[in-house]
This record gives C-alpha cells, structure tokens and sequence, in this order.
C-alpha cells in the first residue's frame, strides 16, 4: 500500500516538472537562454544518477564517468550522422540513443572485468587512465574528427525534442531507483557495506560489482548522445577529468546513495552559472562560493536534525498505520 | 510546432526592433553581442577580445557614431562569457539573443564558434568572429571571420620558406591534440610537398608536455634545414630553450600561436631570428598601431595581442557593414560585407570574400635583438 503511494506521488511529480515545462516552452515565456539549458539538464540528471549507481551504491569512486559519455555520444552520433537522410528522425534517435549505450556498455565490461578487482583509490586511479587513454583514442581518430571534434551532427535531440529527452530521463531514473531497490541492489549495497561479509554470505561480488558499473556505463552513453544531439559538435578535449570530477561533485552534492538528492543537485549545479551571468566578474567565485556553502550545509547539523525530525515523523505516522 | 516557431520569431523580431527604439529618437544604439572565455584556462583570449572591441567602440562612439543612412548609431558591446566550451557558448549566444542583439562579434575559439554557427544561421543574424580559425567557423553564409584560417596560415607559411628562404628539407613539431596545431600541420605538409620540398620529420607532442628532448633528438639526427613548430607559446617556451640546451642551431619556423612568447621565455635569445605568421604586432611602428597600443594600454594597463587586433577589427567590420547596407538588419549587412573594404589592424585593405573569409595580406614577424618585428 505504502509503496503504490509513492509511485504516485513520484509520478505526478514527473508530469507536473513535464507539463510545466512543455506548457512554460509552448507559451514562449522562457528566455531562449533557458530554453537551451532544458536537454543540458536532463542530460546531466542522467549522468549523475548513473554515477550514483557506482559511487553512492556501489561504493567505488570511479573518476571516468565521461568517459562512457563520450563513447556513447561519438558512436551515436556518427550513427545519427549516417542515417541522417535515411531515416525519420526519432527512429534514427532512437536507435543512436541504444547504440551509443551498448557502444559504452561493452566498454564497461571491458574495463570493467580487470578493474574491478581494484578496491577504492586505485579504481580512481584507473578509471583516470582509461578516461585519457580513451580522450586519446578520439583525438588522433580520423574518424571523429580528431582534435577538430566531430560536427555536422543533427540538432535532434533539442528543447523542440524535449519529450524524447525527458522520457528517456525518466527511464534513467526509474531504472536506477527499482535496481537499488532490488534483490539485485541490495546486494550492490550490501558489496558497499561489508565486502567480507557479502562475499560470506554468498554474494557473487565480482559479478554484481560489473554489473552495476556496466548499468551506469550504458546510461552514461545514452546521455552522450543527447548531449551530441543538442549541440551539433563533440569535442575529445570537452571529456576530460576536469568532466568526470563535475558529474562527481554533484552525486556528492546531492548524498551519497540518494538518488533525489542527485537529481536536484544535478539541477541546480547546471542552472547555477547560467543564472550568475548578472553577476558577470563575479560570476565564478560566486559558483565556488555557493558550492562550499552547499557542501557545508549538507554536512551540518541543521541539516542533520532537519532529517532526523522527518524520519521520526515518518516513523510515527508508520506506527499508526500499523 | 511551426506555430510557435512562428511565434518565436515574432518575438524575436519584435525585440530586435523595440530594442533599437528604447533609445531617443535622435540617438539609437547598435547593441552587438561578443562571447569568449573570461574564465579558464583560455581566459586570456576572452578578455583580450573584449577590451579589443571595447576600445573600437569607444573610438567610434568617440568619433560621433556609425552613420546609417539617416541615422546616427552609437555602439554598445554585450559581451558573455563561454568558458571556450561548447555547451557554454550556446547558452551565451541564446543570452545574447535574448538581450535582444543586432549583431555577433564570436566566439573567440574555434569548437564554440562552430556550435554557435548553427544557430546564428537559424537566426540569420551576422556574425564576425574575431579569431574563430576552424574552417567550419564560417561555413554558414552568414558568418565572417577577421583571422586567417589555420590551413592559410601554413600555406603561407610553406610558401615563405620554401620560395623565400629557400628550404628544401624542413622538420615539424605540431600538438597531435590540439586542433589548431593540427589544421595548420596537415596545410603546411601539403604544401610544403607541393612545391617539392621534403618533411623529413614529423614529431608530434600533447597538451601540457613539458620534455620534447626525445622528439627534439630526433629532429637533430635528421639533415632538416628548419623546424616549424605550429603551437602556443607556452609549448614554444619550452620547445626553444630545450633546443638550445641540445646544442641545436636550426631556425625556428612559427605559426601566430608563438605571439607573446617574449613574455615567458627566460632567454630571448633561445627565440633570437625565428620567423612567424602573425596578423598584428604590437611594436610595430605604424600609426594606427601606435594609437591602438596607446589606448589600451591606457584603458587596461598591458600590451594588446592579435585577439584584442582581431576584435577591433571585427568591430570596425560591423561598422563598415552597417553603412554600406544602410540598414542594421542583419540580411542586408551581410549583403553588403563581401563590398566593404576595412582598413584594420590586422591588415589594410582587410575585405571579405563570399565565403566569408578576410582577404589581406600574411604579415611575418621575427624577433630581432629581444623584439617583435615585422620581416621586411
């Protein structure tokens, strides 16, 4: 019963940020400013609760998130690009979106496999190398552009497309939020909680350790392409680290192993320096600024007793119920 | 869908004609649009561009305006930072718009002025970029840019040391990472083949490699004439002064990348007689020149480099541009940019072809005695 409840109230939720959304693009309220910032948000939601998966609930500090990104969107969008004539648009995006998560995908599994045995500052440390190796790869590819970047690609995945995007988010979501809180997931926290103690009690750890990251590595691709498709041009340089540590920054913003706090830490921190451009010098201190305080605040303990006061409100409304 | 396209441009079409009409009847205003990184590892480009364009405007306003058939427009300058990515840059164009621009001097790097091309094609407003040197820049019809292109500056370059200097065997040392290095390689290599002279090395290195002694090495083993080293003069700094430490005593070809490379080299004389393209010297003694310098250096305390010459230029394009259309809409600007003749900074005559690039001449500057000058 309790849990019927949620998916509703999660589910309207969805459709009012959608309709008001739509209703706030179609009305032409929105500036055009806001109106481009739409897919990068989404976009990044994406990215953060995939990274969410291997950080917060996995517990593995993997430093190459942007690395599937940029896998994902050159693979996609080389597609895009060849069937740009040949097929109706959402088809092709369609398609583009699953090849660039499978592209990223069979990455995953292939970094996956040796890597993982890896525990903690070391996976951080791989994953690093393989980010660069992989910014390498595409920057003496001819294929992709090389340093140049890839353009030419169709602006398909835009705020005029923004159902698509936003669905596609909302399965990103959903997908990560039943897994966690699955058989499966629990098994990934309990790998997170107590290696020794999972591995006793039978836990396949090596498998559901890949497991998870391949999942993440999928959606981190499928968000490359929408990130491709919104701005026409890819660059090997736009992948770096410097790209990892951001989509990082946010999964810990947001708490680790919450995925609504890295939904709206996703949110803020992508809307955040477009909405300083007022303060034009200042702009990126106060970005630094704000991300200090937040980081701050997360940890205080107005913040602590903010939570604790919910959770034993919630706790006494479940005892009623009972 | 179409109709809120249509509404969409309504709107933007009404706030591009509202915004001129804010203003006085008798003063109107020309608000023009300019985005480069001011934050970053490339910041400096950005904010040379911006106080470039900023003292061209004030020169202008200055001088009474830009006449406009009856009109009079003074000029102001909205500028945005895109931090040099391409994600960025979109959202300070789409700012831009909103603010309600007549005319886009950007970006100031390549991968952003690609990005944003697509859309100031959608909104067929004209855009200038200063120093956007990719040859997508300006593959939509209306986008312009001052700077040469990369692959015209190593023909120019190829040309100048084979029919001028005389090579036969040169050397290259070019960032495998870095688009501008590699465009300008892949030209040059062309060409330099072209004429029949010969690469006999090609060494490659990667942004933020400090040791190039290996590839330094292997270019002295061969019988190369010169080295041409397509970079930014970070890289150049330490190119230079480990070429030295190995003894090595061939000339140093450059690219424009190599502007400022006085500032951070420990001993001019590892830069003494190199020779590089470059489209403006700030120590030259010329009077437009000497009067710009003297501006800035005024207004912001240090010494203009080409993107601040780029954008000066850029702005005078505009001005050009909005008087011999006669008009400031942007359709008849662009009509009217392939009959304007600039005399700029960077060049004089500077005059745009239908592609939309700038025709002048490649200037070669030399440091002679520790200073920039222009090869005679």
């Amino acid at each position: 019963m309790k849990i019927d409840k949620k998916i509703i109230v999660n589910a309207l939720i969805a459709l009012v940020v959608y309709a008001a959304v739509m209703g706030l693009v179609k009305g032409g309220v929105l500036s055009r400013q806001m109106m481009s910032l739409i897919t990068p948000v989404c976009v990044y939601v994406m990215m953060s609760v995939s990274l969410s998966l291997v950080v917060g609930f996995l517990g593995e500090l993997s430093l190459g998130h942007a690395a599937f990104m940029s896998i994902g969107a050159y693979t996609g969008c080389l597609f895009l690009i060849a069937t740009k004539d040949i097929l109706p648009v959402l088809v092709s995006l369609l398609l583009a979106v699953f090849i660039g998560g499978v592209a990223a995908a069979l990455l995953g599994v292939i970094i996956g496999i040796p890597v993982l045995r890896l525990k903690g500052d070391y996976l951080a440390i791989v994953t690093l190398g393989f980010g660069e190796i992989i910014k390498s790869v595409f920057n003496s590819l001819k294929i992709t552009g090389g340093a140049k970047g890839l353009s030419k690609i169709p602006l398909v995945a835009t705020y005029k497309n923004f159902t698509f995007v936003f669905i596609l988010m909302l399965l990103v979501i959903l997908l990560v939020s039943h897994l966690v809180n699955s058989r499966h997931g629990r098994a990934v926290c309990a790998i997170r909680d107590n290696y020794i103690a999972a591995e006793a009690v039978g836990i396949p750890v090596s498998r559901y350790k890949i497991l998870a990251f391949v999942i993440a590595a999928f959606m981190a691709g499928m968000a490359g392409v929408i990130y491709g498709a919104n701005l026409g041009i890819l660059k090997p340089a736009n992948f770096d680290y410097n790209a990892s540590i951001e989509i990082l920054v946010m999964v810990v913003l947001g708490g680790m192993g919450s995925i609504k706090g890295s939904i709206i830490a996703a949110v803020i921190l992508t809307l955040l320096p477009e909405l300083l451009r007022g303060a034009s010098d200042y702009r990126m201190l106060i970005y630094a600024i704000a991300l200090i305080a937040m980081m701050l605040f997360n940890n205080s303990s107005f913040k602590r007793n903010l939570t604790e006061k919910r959770n034993l409100q919630q706790a006494e409304k479940l005892s009623k119920e009972v | 869908m179409k109709k809120f396209t249509k509404f969409v441009s309504a709107v933007a079409a009404v706030s591009l004609v509202a915004a001129p009409m804010a203003v006085s009847a008798d003063e109107k205003t020309f608000l023009l649009g300019g985005s480069g990184p001011l934050t970053g590892a490339a910041a400096s480009y950005g904010t040379s561009v911006k106080q470039g364009a900023e003292i061209a405007i004030q020169e202008i306003n200055d001088a009474g305006g830009a006449q406009v058939g009856e009109d009079t427009y003074k000029l102001e300058l909205a500028f945005e930072d895109d931090e040099a990515t391409e994600d960025k840059a979109v959202q300070a164009y789409n700012t831009l718009m909103d603010k309600g621009i007549n005319g886009f001097l950007g970006c100031t790097t390549s991968g952003s002025c690609i990005a944003v091309a697509q859309l100031s094609q959608q909104d067929g407003i004209l855009q200038i970029t200063p120093s956007g040197s990719a040859e997508g820049c300006i593959e939509p019809d209306n986008a312009f840019r001052i700077c040469f292109s990369d692959p015209e500056q190593g023909v120019a370059m190829a040309d100048y040391a084979v029919d001028t200097l005389g090579y036969k065997k040169i050397a290259v040392l070019y960032n495998v990472a870095d688009e501008y290095s590699t465009g300008i390689y892949d030209a040059f290599t062309a060409e330099i083949e072209a004429k029949g002279a010969e690469i006999v090395d090609a060494e490659s290195f990667n942004t933020g490699d400090v040791d190039f002694n290996s590839q330094l090495t292997s270019i002295k083993g061969t019988d190369a004439e010169a080295i041409y080293v397509p970079a930014y003069y970070q890289d150049i700094t330490y190119i230079t002064k480990q070429a030295s430490e190995l003894g090595m005593e061939l000339p140093f070809l450059g690219s424009d990348g190599w502007d400022g490379v006085l500032k951070t080299v420990t001993d001019p004389a590892t830069v003494e007689g190199c020779i590089f393209t470059s489209p403006f010297c700030a120590s030259v003694d010329d009077e437009k020149v000497v009067n710009f310098v003297k501006a800035y250096q005024d207004a912001y305390g240090e010494t203009p480099d080409q993107f601040a010459a780029d954008a000066y230029d850029g702005v005078y394009a505009f001005k050009a541009a909005m008087e011999e259309a006669g008009s400031i809409e942007s359709a008849d600007m662009i009509d009217a940019m392939t009959k304007i003749s600039v005399s700029g900074l960077t060049g004089d005559p500077i005059t745009f072809d239908a592609s939309g690039a700038a025709v002048k001449d490649v200037k070669f500057v030399t440091v002679k005695d520790g200073q920039y000058t222009y090869v005679e």
